[in-house]
């Protein structure tokens, strides 16, 4: 075979550009082999966790929340189940004008209009995971669960989702210390205190769903299934769920009778106020109320802007807990904080007498009775039961240049944290020299005169700048009460499982003892006792017919710029009290015009098996001697100021 | 006369002289290295198509499989058939070759039938045919044809020019189609027979000065000044594998979720466990995105068999070249070495990530008819010009 040399293979010149295309192949390859080897071998194990990462997709399993129930097990918190429309974000249009108008049709399905949904879905979004579906409302009706159904790829991404919501059984039963729960915001997830939890969650806000958050607050379940790359489940390809775990049950001190007799003593008066119902020696609260109140199932929807503004602007705001974070003066029922400190301190004694001429003057201050009584000679019991403010102011006046009063004040619990379990602001305040003199010193000066004895006499009788609340007058008393225990009071009694196996007793023992001698305790409380049963007693005209033996104090306080606020404060039964009650109505007049009728309200149901009893034996023994009985002598009424 | 009758009795018998069965085939000169790569090759790809895509076409598992193994089989046949005919007829047929290949890639312009934006094929009751495959090799075989019987015409730069423009034209209508990936192909292997035909090196330089500007004048100055050279999708999927993972869903994300694949098939692979490639994470997994299949199913150890193969390929492909009894066979045995590496490299460097996505088929593992059948006749070519090496070599001729 003849070749022409322009077609003979040049070896030579050729086998250098074979060289070159063989060493780039080379090269090439190597590159291939290293890179499949850094792949697989060196980074194997990421990118192996990376892939079955992929293909998983888990989902919430909402956990309900635990009840709250009252102390006989009455449900006073649980849940409902209630429809949410939800939106995924993700799979609407990503052009606008198309996105909004289907939004525009999803929100025709619940009566919102555009902007509310977009609104809506601003907010949420602030709040909910990446990714997670929007809620756009809550509790819509079955037939929008047929009707989206019944419209598939109508409405891309919208699905109608079961929810939990809180039901409130009672009513406004125990509105202001319940609390309620919601979802987690991000300045809590940020800064605490749940800062563990995953956006939605439902967490407790206020009150005991605040306090025992970690008991109510279940559990949420996964489920986690595997998804092919567009996130839709694969058949059979469910790997793994965690079931929820539904929160614990919560039981409260709270005896419901109590509690409604409260809610409706202070209802029917109509005018803000206040109760607290506590047994003195565990520190348990039977009953605790504020007027006005709410219905807590508000917090179950979004609130409207009349709402908003009754709850967050108004001056009667139904949040404000007038039991545990008001700061009132208390008028006359301050009295028994004067007396110990006066006893104890040894400027009294029960046989000291002060003579009574209806006022004291001091300098240019001249101080009387209310209603101008003048008592005459009287010794600490009867001042008690008359309540004479003569006798205290002098008791005060001896004490002034002595921080004596405000210490027993102390003591006894006034102007110091309660350690109640559900929030409470204000700790209240004693006003005492060191106070006053300091805010006299203050430049510029903050009151306009250094302490005085006018102050220590006005404290003595629970006014001036005193500021105080009910629950830690319900404290001071329950100590009188017991010796001397300041109890902790507390709403939170046991944790129960859901199928109401106590898990756990809420107990908390007393936070400190107070000496008080007995024959101080005695004094006082026969003082308290005549108060509701003497002939001069200022809450007798309300207890005579009473059926239980009590110990109580009537209390008007002055407040600027507010009519008499009402005080009655009540141990039963004495003398040996196992509950203590403390009734405040604002502008409810004297003690005994509407805290102490109140308070008895209170007590009759708390007694009410003890009064039907009495009642019975009562019958029986008219039944038994005809005109026999004889009706009870009508009690001269008097009025402490 | 001992050694007269040893010499008769020596002497071979007519019947040995008859050629056997084997002999006319041309199987004992054939490249048999060559033949074992490309049938282990197929044989690869219908064993993990068999594997993976099981459930792609409801209610037939086999559909990828059988198909495949049909186009791996016709192609075996094809390559025989053509190792047997001596390549230098091609040269003859040069001008029939080009006229042939340019008009059949325009008129899928005219009768192709569309597949997601793009006319690349044309369709036949059984199968479609996309000539643009068989093209890779049809340009090789004409436009080596040219430079030999152009060798002497004009000076060396007017030389260069006119191999460019042959080249050029039909990659230029590919690319129309379009179809980037094939004409970057088609524009490999006209500077590869360029390069074999001897065209001097400073061309080449100018040339890949040239390719240089273009790429940065697409990809770059085009898009700026408002008269975009190439689609978005294609300007993002070639710019994507310099930033994966950019975006959920886009071109960045299938690469990234490639190479999650293959790093997850580890040593061994992972089998049927092999998620990523069988919930569909990674696209194309049956024809661009094969390899990464490949890498997750059976692992490093899979993976690099597969590469083995390939460089078994084109290492004999090359030594083919280097056998070749003629610059014609140099040409496009060279054209047809070059063309492979090129495709292999990009594929498969696009599975790992360091490659843009450019829609190259990996030959011989990724389904389809078309790019099978023509790698295994381009292989038949090849082993027509080691048979007709040997047979020269027999006679008298061997350098």
């Amino acid at each position: 075979m003849y070749l022409r040399p322009e077609d003979r293979a040049r070896p030579n010149r050729m086998a250098l550009r074979i060289a070159v295309v063989g060493g780039v192949g080379v090269a090439l390859f190597a590159v291939l082999f290293f890179r499949l080897w850094s792949l697989q071998i060196i980074d194997g194990a990421e990118n192996l966790a990376q892939a079955k990462n992929n293909r998983t997709r888990s989902t919430k399993i909402v956990a309900p929340r635990g009840k709250i129930l009252a102390r006989n097990g009455e449900v006073l918190v649980d849940n409902r189940t209630s429809l949410a429309l939800q939106v995924d974000t993700s799979k609407l249009p990503a052009d606008e004008a198309a996105r909004n108008a289907e939004l525009k049709q999803i929100g025709g399905l619940v009566h919102m209009t555009l902007p509310k949904v977009l609104k809506r879905i601003e907010e949420e979004q602030k709040v909910v995971a990446a990714g997670a579906p929007i809620t756009v409302r809550n509790d819509v009706g079955y037939q929008l669960i047929y009707y989206i159904e019944e419209h598939p790829g109508k409405f891309p991404g919208v699905t109608v989702e079961r929810v939990f919501v809180r039901n409130y059984p009672q009513e406004e039963e125990a509105a202001n210390v319940l609390g309620h729960a919601g979802e987690v915001s991000e300045e809590e997830l940020e800064s605490g205190p749940y800062v563990n939890l995953e956006p939605g969650e439902i967490v407790g806000k206020e009150g005991i769903e605040y306090t025992y958050d970690k008991y109510l607050r279940g559990t949420p379940g996964t489920s986690r299934y595997q998804v092919n790359a567009l996130g839709e489940p694969t058949p059979g390809g469910k790997l793994t769920s965690t079931p929820p775990i539904p929160g614990k049950n919560l039981k409260l001190t709270i005896n419901p009778a109590v509690q409604r007799a409260g809610e409706a003593a202070l209802a029917e008066r109509g005018l803000p106020g206040a109760f607290v119902s506590m047994n003195i020696h565990t520190g348990q609260i039977l009953g605790i109320g504020s007027s006005p109140t709410f219905d807590p199932t508000v917090w179950t929807k979004p609130l409207s802007n009349k709402e908003a503004e009754l709850f967050f602007e108004s001056e009667v705001s139904p949040l404000f807990n007038r039991a545990t974070e008001s700061a009132y003066p208390t008028g006359s029922t301050y009295k028994l904080m004067t007396a110990l400190a006066g006893l104890e301190n040894g400027y009294i004694t029960g046989s000291t007498v002060v003579d009574d001429n209806g006022y004291i003057e001091l300098g240019t201050q001249k101080f009387e009775n209310s209603e101008g009584a003048v008592n005459g000679p009287i010794s600490l019991v009867h001042a008690l039961e008359v309540s004479s403010d003569v006798y205290f102011y002098k008791l005060g006046a001896r004490m002034w240049d002595t921080p004596d009063l405000q210490d027993w004040s102390h003591k006894m619990g006034i102007g110091v944290p309660t350690g109640i379990d559900i929030p409470d602001g204000f700790d209240g305040l004693v006003p005492s020299k060191k106070w006053r003199d300091e805010l006299f010193e203050h430049e510029p000066p903050l009151t306009d005169r250094p302490w005085s004895q006018g102050d220590d006499v006005q404290l003595a009788v629970g006014q001036g700048d005193l500021q105080t609340d009910p629950l830690q007058m319900a404290i001071a008393y329950a100590a009188l009460g017991n010796g001397g225990t300041i109890v902790t009071p507390h709403l939170g009694m046991e944790v129960m499982d859901a199928a109401g196996r106590v898990l756990r007793e809420i107990e908390p023992g007393p936070r400190r003892h107070v000496n008080i001698a007995p024959e101080s305790r005695q004094l006082i409380m026969e003082g308290l006792h005549l108060a509701t049963s003497g002939p001069g007693g200022t809450a007798t005209p309300v207890f005579a017919e009473f059926p239980i033996e009590i110990a109580g104090k009537t209390g008007t306080a002055e407040r600027v710029g507010h009519g008499n606020q009402s005080w009655f404060i009540s141990l039963a039964p004495y003398p040996n009290p196992n509950i203590v009650t403390v009734v405040t109505i604002e502008e409810g007049g004297f003690g005994a015009e509407s805290a102490a009728p109140a308070n008895k309200q209170i007590l009759e149901a708390y007694f009410h098996h003890d009064i039907e009893k009495e009642n019975e034996e009562k019958t029986e023994v008219a039944e038994g001697a005809y005109g026999e009985e004889l009706p009870l002598e009508e009690a001269e009424t008097g009025e402490g100021g | 006369m001992m050694y007269a009758t040893r010499a008769r009795q020596a002497r071979p018998e007519l019947f040995d002289d008859r050629p056997t069965i084997g002999e006319r085939l041309g199987l004992a000169r054939m490249d048999w290295l060559l033949t074992f790569a490309a049938v282990g090759l197929i044989g690869f790809s219908v064993l993990t198509l068999g594997q993976a895509t099981t459930h792609d076409v409801p209610g037939s598992p086999n559909y990828y499989v059988d198909r495949q193994a049909i186009y791996g089989v016709a192609g075996i046949v094809g390559m025989f058939v053509l190792s047997r005919i001596d390549y230098s007829r091609f040269r003859e047929l040069r001008v029939g070759i080009y006229t042939f290949l340019c008009v059949s890639i325009a008129l899928v312009f005219v009768f192709g039938f569309a597949a997601r934006g793009s006319r690349r094929a044309f369709e036949f009751p059984m199968f479609s045919f996309q000539p643009s495959e068989l093209g890779k090799l049809l340009l090789v075989l004409a436009l080596a044809g040219f430079v030999i019987d152009g060798a002497r015409r004009g000076s060396p730069i007017r030389r260069t020019i006119r191999y460019l423009a042959l080249g050029l034209a039909p990659a230029a209508l590919v690319f129309l189609q379009p179809d980037l990936g094939t004409s970057m192909v088609l524009v490999v292997g006209t500077l590869a027979v360029m390069y074999f035909g001897g065209v001097p090196w400073t061309h080449f330089a100018v040339i890949s000065g040239a390719i240089a500007a273009l790429i940065a004048l697409v990809l770059v100055v085009a898009p700026a000044v408002g008269h975009p050279v190439l689609h978005e999708y294609q300007q993002q999927r070639l710019t994507s594998f310099l930033h994966p993972s950019a975006e959920p869903g886009g071109a960045g994300y299938q690469q990234d979720q490639s190479m999650v694949a293959i790093g997850a098939g580890q040593k061994t692979g992972r089998g049927d466990q092999a998620t990523q490639t069988r919930l569909d994470f990674v696209p194309e997994r049956s024809t661009d995105f094969i390899f990464a299949v490949i890498g997750e199913r059976y692992g490093f150890v899979g993976a690099a068999f597969v590469l083995s193969l390939y460089a078994l390929l084109i290492w004999r492909a090359l030594r083919i070249v280097t056998l070749s009894k003629n610059r014609y066979g140099i040409l496009i045995a060279g054209g047809i070495a070059v063309e492979l590496l090129f495709q292999v490299f990009v594929n498969v460097g696009m599975n790992l990530g360091i490659m843009p996505i450019t829609g190259i088929p990996l030959p011989m593992m990724s389904y389809g008819g078309s790019s099978v059948l023509a790698t295994f006749l381009a292989i038949g070519v090849l082993q027509s010009i080691n048979i007709q090496a040997r047979l020269s070599r027999q006679g008298r001729f061997a350098w």
